[in-house]
């Protein structure tokens, strides 16, 4: 029966790279050159922080794209659960978005973290912010987890859009019931001093192409991590495809 | 066939099936009562060894007990989800046209009810063994706390205990996703029951918008799980 399986065997060509990504990806290195050298050199540092400022230039723009990457997940997997026909696109989206996600707010938190320590002189401080971000950070690590529980892709889809939304649902709940914690044993003021940062010109122009930067690297890793998935889903039915027609040989075989 | 599934049954008839079936087994399995119980009381023994001081316990007690309850929650919406997923019996509701809202609602009534007992175990255990001081006042608030926090839990429980259900590792994965999304009855079951046993200086009124928190919770979830639990356990 060995036969009729290889001659199912389908070869997959698949687009890796269109004009659109070719200019998101240009555009990516584009402005991730100019906040390495603006961010790096050309900015001055600051009066109180330092060099440890230049921090900033990432650790913004990732949070930014962090949380950007959680709403692209969650409107797609609207999207999946209403669209009339289920169309699979959404779904692929909501999954490279939501790895894209992870990857961006463990950096967030890491480089969060070590301008804490060098800032605050700590690492971590129970402030809602901060929290709300790892607690996202968790569920949206049980949210991958959910979509390698196996099955079929549309259960798959169905599944991992439930739980998208079921965090939109959670993560006000555990920002308020923070917030509401820590206002009522101490103020939430780690980050309050954000807003006093005197900003020059060149680092706030640094600062929002690190933001344009680090959202084009984001899109560009969303289009190709969607099309590498179409990719394992396309290769997921085919071999289904190739085991029910090996089946069905079989049996008419013994016929 | 003929005739017998021409009327749908109703949800609030489905639930009350579906939680007197999870009751009956537990009941006569006697697993919650023999291996559950003993476990989260042993919890508490175990935070007492960790934490060494006496001064310390009676202060975190509440949170203790709330803790406590997490970590029986996880293994009492595995157990549920187990009896039901070994047979098939979850697939065969289903196909038998069970509303899945109703199975939701009754599963989540069975968790419910056996929360409730243990944590009156476990509260009882805190004034025993940490020492903690209930006054008459605290105790309407104390109550209203469990009620709030006990549905909040068994809804979200429930809701992520279908999902997993028969799926591979669902031990580990429960915790994973059901955790976070408790934080919040943890903290504001916590922050109520301290108000209610008046540690670190809390007055029972600072306990009240805790309960509006909870009882929030409560809602959101119910609403959450009532739309969203035949998706989620749908093969």
């Amino acid at each position: 029966m060995t036969s009729a399986s290889s001659t199912t065997t389908q070869t997959f060509t698949a687009k890796v790279a269109t004009p659109t990504t070719r200019l998101v990806g240009a555009m990516a290195i584009v402005s991730m050159a100019w906040v390495v050298l603006g961010g790096l050199f050309v900015t001055p540092s600051d009066v109180n922080q330092g060099d440890a400022v230049r921090i900033m230039y990432v650790h913004v723009p990732t949070a930014w794209v962090a949380y950007l990457a959680f709403i692209v997940t969650a409107i797609a997997s609207a999207c999946w659960l209403l669209s009339r026909k289920h169309a699979m696109g959404f779904d692929r989206v909501a999954g490279a978005s939501a790895e894209v996600g992870v990857i961006f707010m463990a950096m967030t938190l890491l480089s969060g973290g070590l301008w804490g320590r060098i800032t605050w002189g700590t690492y971590w401080a129970w402030d809602p912010r901060l929290t709300t971000t790892a607690f996202l950070l968790v569920t949206y690590i049980g949210y991958l987890a959910v979509r390698g529980l196996g099955g079929s892709l549309e259960q798959r889809a169905r599944r991992s859009a439930v739980i998208a939304l079921l965090a939109v649902l959670e993560i006000p709940l555990v920002h308020f019931s923070v917030l509401m914690w820590r206002s009522l044993h101490q103020r939430a003021s780690v980050l309050s001093g954000d807003g006093d940062i005197k900003m020059d010109g060149s680092m706030l122009t640094t600062l929002l192409v690190g933001v344009i930067g680090f959202t084009c690297t984001f899109a560009w890793l969303v289009m190709h991590r969607s099309r590498v998935l179409a990719m394992q889903d396309a290769v997921q039915s085919s071999q289904l495809d190739a085991a029910l027609q090996d089946r069905a040989s079989e049996s008419a075989g013994l016929k | 066939m003929s005739g017998l599934g021409a009327r749908p049954i109703s949800i609030s008839r489905v639930a009350r099936v579906i939680a007197t079936k999870d009751l009956r087994i537990e009941l006569r399995s006697r697993v919650v009562t023999n291996q559950v119980f003993p476990f989260a009381g042993l919890v508490m023994v175990m935070f007492a060894f960790a934490l060494d001081n006496d001064a310390v316990l009676s202060r975190v007690a509440g949170g203790l007990v709330w803790l406590a309850t997490l970590f029986s929650l996880i293994i009492l919406v595995q157990r549920s989800f187990a009896v039901d997923s070994a047979d098939g019996a979850l697939e065969a509701q289903r196909v038998a046209g069970l509303d899945p809202a109703g199975i939701f609602i009754g599963k989540a009534i069975a968790v419910m009810a056996q929360l409730v007992v243990l944590e009156m175990l476990l509260l009882l255990a805190a004034v025993v063994l940490y020492r903690v001081e209930l006054h008459i006042s605290g105790v309407v608030l104390l109550v209203t706390c469990v009620i709030c926090a006990t549905a909040g839990l068994a809804f979200v429980g429930t809701l992520y205990g279908g999902l997993t259900a028969g799926a591979r590792g669902r031990e580990t994965l429960l915790p994973l996703l059901m955790l976070p999304v408790v934080a919040p009855v943890l903290i504001g079951a916590t922050r109520a029951t301290e108000s209610a046993f008046t540690s670190g200086g809390a007055a029972v009124s600072d306990g009240w918008p805790w309960v509006g928190v909870l009882a929030v919770f409560a809602v959101v979830f119910a609403i959450g799980g009532i739309l969203s639990f035949g998706s989620l356990i749908e093969e």
